[in-house]
């Protein structure tokens, strides 16, 4: 396909949003937005231990209270022959050993296993008649002994969360070759040692989860409006797995959807409850999370204990990589729980580098914590983390400047197709272009006058570098099914031209945020050369669109968007055979440029809309050779990962008296393939870069020892604000991704993927003369006071953090 | 039940409502008037943001019963008759100030509220002082802040309209 620009709204334009106008105005419809007639509403009653054995659910009390309708228990879902939630993937360990998947019961059976685990519903005329009732049911629990770290479950003899998950192990996997990592380090000048845990994040969208349950009796059918991310997987996860329901009676409505980050991609237990229910009381259910209720039950991110050595010669070329991850399942797998440290992250461990030799080792732990799946950059963040704190560390021990050691690991732009010891295969990209942009944009030469000037001011200022890549597009199909997926990952377009030439586009994506309604519509408009108010972009309905895998993993426009592109190729090529007949030529003379269909050479040619119109009035027309009407399908399922990647400097200023850090400047350069929409991509990596920014310095998740999470609201878990996150400078430096018809790569988690190394390693610089080779995320105030005034002798301060 | 009676966008509504229900509710599930949003339950998100009198409120902070003869705007009220946008709506789109727009209602709410009460104009600080209140997850906020400014300088007169983002 050849690919054009157009100045104005086509490929390469900042066209403005098309969905600005209804969300400026008050009129997006987001789920808990819609109401439907005679609905009623759930309250999920929720487990206020970590681990405990249910001894009984007295209920009689709360189905006695006004408005009630009904209270269900795990009795009655299993009476009722539901299936539990069921995983998405598959993992196989070391030796052949499948992981442990241990059922995940849409409410709690016989225990529960994190604080948030429901427990129990119930459904009532009023939102507030159902709280009220809750309060009335009477759980008998005998509490169990909590596993709230991994290092719980993980000690000898402790109690099983699950009985058929032994020692709490999920799975002990690897990756790469021990036998020559261990050869590698035998011969290495130097080996650095790193060890860190990756903070667990609560993505937490802006809109909370919500879900409406409706069920028509006539019909036998059913619709579920729901907050998700790809309400096709959620029809096929809980229609075939959890409900039983076939795809022609199960319809699911993903309308607005306010944020996602990862977190409504799973299928959750609350959607099952509203489907389920509205069928049992024929009236629509509806059930909306609260905040609060939305930190104990939607899947939490990242929480990844690593030790890595790195092995390096005389000059610091990488030699060799060894890692060893605990990664956190939290009580019950999610949907993609387990790819997330493994296939996700560890088989991005080369990173930009070179290192020969790698191995990988992943042992995935079940603790009394809300699932944890993924978030943001799933399992990249963690591994780039992971690699640019490693390269900093490794810099310092070898006594090399920190851009210098990534120079001479760098993959170089004539490597590629560059093949990793852990799996991957890179198809391009030029780390050089990216860091020497950033460098410059960052103005790295004048850093160290900076540094002075704020030494003067009483601040320590300090500067972090990144360069990193990550893999997303996902993905190829095959590769995944190898690796333990049990769905494909291609996704799909129906292109449907009207006879007066305008287009509706059906995409299998959805759009949370990400301004799908402009960025597809500009590229369909371009290369079927209508204007771009003569086309529509449809998503997030079961009952429109014919399939799809929804948007997670950066996926929407390298899989989506080419998707379209076959799709399109389909209609153009079904138009030059309209085209010939019309035009009396042969099929083989008509060329399509500019939305005219055109016998080469001359100027006799039919608009793209004079061409529709004889598909679907086909009085002149070939109807012996081709049928009428102007629509198609087609899937797409890629080829490879996409690699996106590039460079984050990042400088703080540390107030020594207060521990604060403050993000100063914040440079991004990074290389996401052709850009459709510059203004879209840019808010995208600004977006991301706050996530990791966030993620750096103030964001964690905390569990205290009993299980129960003490960061559980908005007024205990630091969110980022307007104040934390700097004025960003964001820059593209391109290379194609040589396997997709667009070349695009994916910009929706390069900004938290990137950005967290790029801060840390500025706190370490502005650090650098109290001797810390290290702090651990997050860099709060508290962590970088006690530093400072530890090193001067001081007590620290008795608050606990 | 009590009964509250109140103006919300010129138009004079009385509802029933129980003691404890917040003026959020009496917005979304009376009225129907769903653009302003509910986004936690500590009063820190600031999705909830109306103008009630002369002052941005969090609605989900009130109480119905307090709001009983007050004058509110929601973000439904904003643009004119003819559908001519705010300045700051307008803003917000020009400058990509949204993404998935849940926070939207009530960042332009605060934002609004903000501009009115420095008449003087903001300084990037000032502006994102003021943001403390509204929690946006999806922007990073660096969009907001120059949309926000840009729609002062128009509301302030200082510009006769916007001037075309980069």
């Amino acid at each position: 396909m050849n690919v054009t620009t157009h100045p104005s709204e086509g490929i390469g334009a900042s066209v403005r949003r098309r969905e600005d106008l209804r969300f400026l105005s008050g009129r997006g419809q987001y789920t808990d937005d819609l109401n439907r007639p005679g609905q009623l509403h759930a309250w999920i009653l929720r487990s206020p231990y970590a681990h405990a054995r249910i001894d009984g659910i007295d209920t009689a009390a709360a189905a006695a209270m006004p408005g009630v309708q009904a209270v269900y228990t795990a009795a009655d879902i299993e009476a009722a022959g539901l299936g539990g939630i069921p995983c998405g993937w598959q993992v196989t360990g070391k030796g052949g050993q499948v992981m442990a998947e241990p059922m995940h019961p849409v409410l709690a059976s016989g225990k529960v296993r994190h604080v948030g685990d429901p427990v129990a519903v119930v459904v009532a005329e009023t939102r507030n008649q159902a709280r009220d009732a809750a309060e009335a049911i009477a759980v008998s629990y005998t509490p169990l002994p909590a596993l709230s770290t991994m290092a719980a479950a993980l000690a000898p003899g402790a109690p099983l969360l699950h009985d058929d998950a032994p020692g709490n192990v999920c799975f002990d996997w690897e990756i790469g070759d021990a036998a020559a990592t261990d050869a590698a380090f035998a011969t290495a000048h130097k080996v650095v040692r790193f060890e860190t845990t990756n903070n667990r994040l609560v993505p937490n969208a802006m809109e909370p989860r919500a879900a409406i349950g409706d069920y028509d009796p006539h019909s036998g059918e059913h619709t579920l409006y729901t907050t998700s991310q790809n309400p096709h997987v959620i029809r096929l996860l809980m229609g075939a797995f959890v409900l039983k329901v076939p795809e022609h009676r199960l319809r699911v409505v993903a309308p607005d959807v306010g944020g996602g980050f990862g977190s409504k991609i799973y299928h959750y237990a609350e959607e099952a409850i509203v489907t389920w229910s509205a069928a049992q009381l024929k009236r629509p259910v509806k059930w909306t999370c609260e905040r609060s209720e939305a930190f104990l039950s939607d899947a939490h991110g990242r929480d990844h204990v690593t030790t890595a050595e790195l092995a390096l010669d005389r000059e610091g070329k990488f030699l060799g990589l060894r890692v060893s991850t605990l990664a956190n399942m939290g009580a019950y797998l999610s949907t993609f729980a387990p790819a997330v440290p493994t296939y996700l992250s560890a088989t991005l461990l080369a990173g930009v580098y070179t290192t020969p030799a790698i191995h990988g080792q992943v042992k995935a732990v079940f603790t009394s914590t809300v699932p944890v799946d993924a978030y943001r950059g799933a399992g990249r963040p963690e591994t780039t983390y992971l690699l640019e704190r490693l390269v900093d560390v490794a810099a310092r021990e070898m006594g090399m400047d920190r851009i210098e050691i990534r120079r001479k690991n760098f993959i170089r732009p004539d490597q590629f197709p560059y093949q990793t010891p852990v799996a991957l295969q890179y198809d391009s990209g030029d780390y050089e272009a990216t860091l020497r942009e950033a460098l410059r944009g960052a103005d790295y030469a004048g850093f160290e006058a900076r540094r002075a000037e704020a030494k003067a001011r009483g601040r320590l200022r300090g500067i972090g570098v990144s360069t990193y890549l990550e893999a997303c597009g996902i993905a190829p199909s095959k590769l995944v099914g190898q690796l333990g997926a049990r769905a494909g990952l291609y996704e799909v377009a129906n292109i449907r031209v009207h006879p007066t030439g305008s287009v509706s586009v059906f995409t299998g994506t959805h759009s949370h945020g990400q301004g799908h309604e402009t960025t597809f519509a500009q590229l369909v408009s371009e290369q079927l050369g209508v204007p771009l108010s003569q086309v529509e972009i449809v998503h997030g309905d079961t009952g429109k669109i014919p399939f799809g895998m929804g948007t997670y993993g950066s996926r929407s426009l390298a899989v989506g968007g080419s998707a379209m592109v076959k799709a399109m190729d389909k209609i153009i090529a079904k138009g030059r055979k309209i085209a010939a007949h019309l035009l009396e030529a042969s099929v083989e003379d008509i060329e399509f440029s500019n939305g005219q269909f055109r016998v080469a050479g001359t100027d006799r040619a039919k608009a793209f809309a004079e061409i529709s119109m004889a598909a679907y009035v086909p009085h002149n027309y070939p109807i012996e050779e081709i049928e009428p009407g102007l629509e198609e399908t087609a899937f797409y399922d890629p080829k490879n990962f996409t690699y996106p990647g590039g460079c984050h400097i990042c400088e703080v200023e540390i107030d020594p008296e207060t521990g604060e850090v403050a993000v100063v400047a914040f440079t991004a350069c990074d290389d996401v393939g052709r850009v459709i929409n510059p203004m879209i991509v840019e808010g995208q990596i600004q977006g991301g870069l706050a996530q990791g920014i966030g993620q750096a310095l103030i964001e964690n998740t905390v569990y205290d020892a009993e299980g129960q999470l003490l960061s559980a609201s908005f007024n205990d878990y630091a969110m980022p604000r307007a104040t934390q996150i700097p004025s960003f400078g964001v820059s593209t430096s391109t290379t194609l991704c040589t396997h997709n018809p667009l070349g695009v790569k994916g910009c929706g988690e390069v900004g938290a993927i990137g950005s967290p190394p790029a801060v840390i390693n500025a706190v370490v610089d502005a650090l650098r003369d109290y001797g810390v080779t290290h702090v651990e995320m997050p860099a709060t105030p508290l962590k970088i006071w006690s530093i400072i005034h530890a090193k001067d002798g001081a007590a620290l301060p008795a608050a606990a953090e | 039940m009590p009964q509250v009676t109140l103006t919300v966008n010129g138009k004079s509504h009385t509802v029933e409502v129980e003691a404890r229900t917040l003026l959020v509710e009496v917005l979304r599930e009376k009225l129907r008037l769903t653009g302003t949003h509910v986004g936690c339950d500590t009063s820190q998100c600031g999705a909830c943001v109306v103008q009630m009198g002369e002052d941005s409120v969090k609605s989900c902070t009130i109480l119905a019963v307090q709001a009983d003869g007050a004058q509110v705007t929601t973000i439904e009220g904003l643009a004119a008759a003819d559908g001519t946008l705010h300045p700051m709506q307008e803003a917000f789109r020009e400058y990509h100030a949204l993404q998935c727009g849940f926070c939207t209602p009530g960042m332009v709410m605060s934002a609004i509220d903000l501009v009115k009460k420095h008449p003087q104009g903001l300084s990037e600080q000032e502006i994102r002082e003021g943001l403390e209140g509204n929690i946006c997850r999806c922007t990073g906020y660096h969009n907001i802040v120059k949309a926000i400014a840009a729609a002062a300088d128009v509301m302030q007169g200082r510009t006769p309209e916007l001037a075309r983002a980069g």
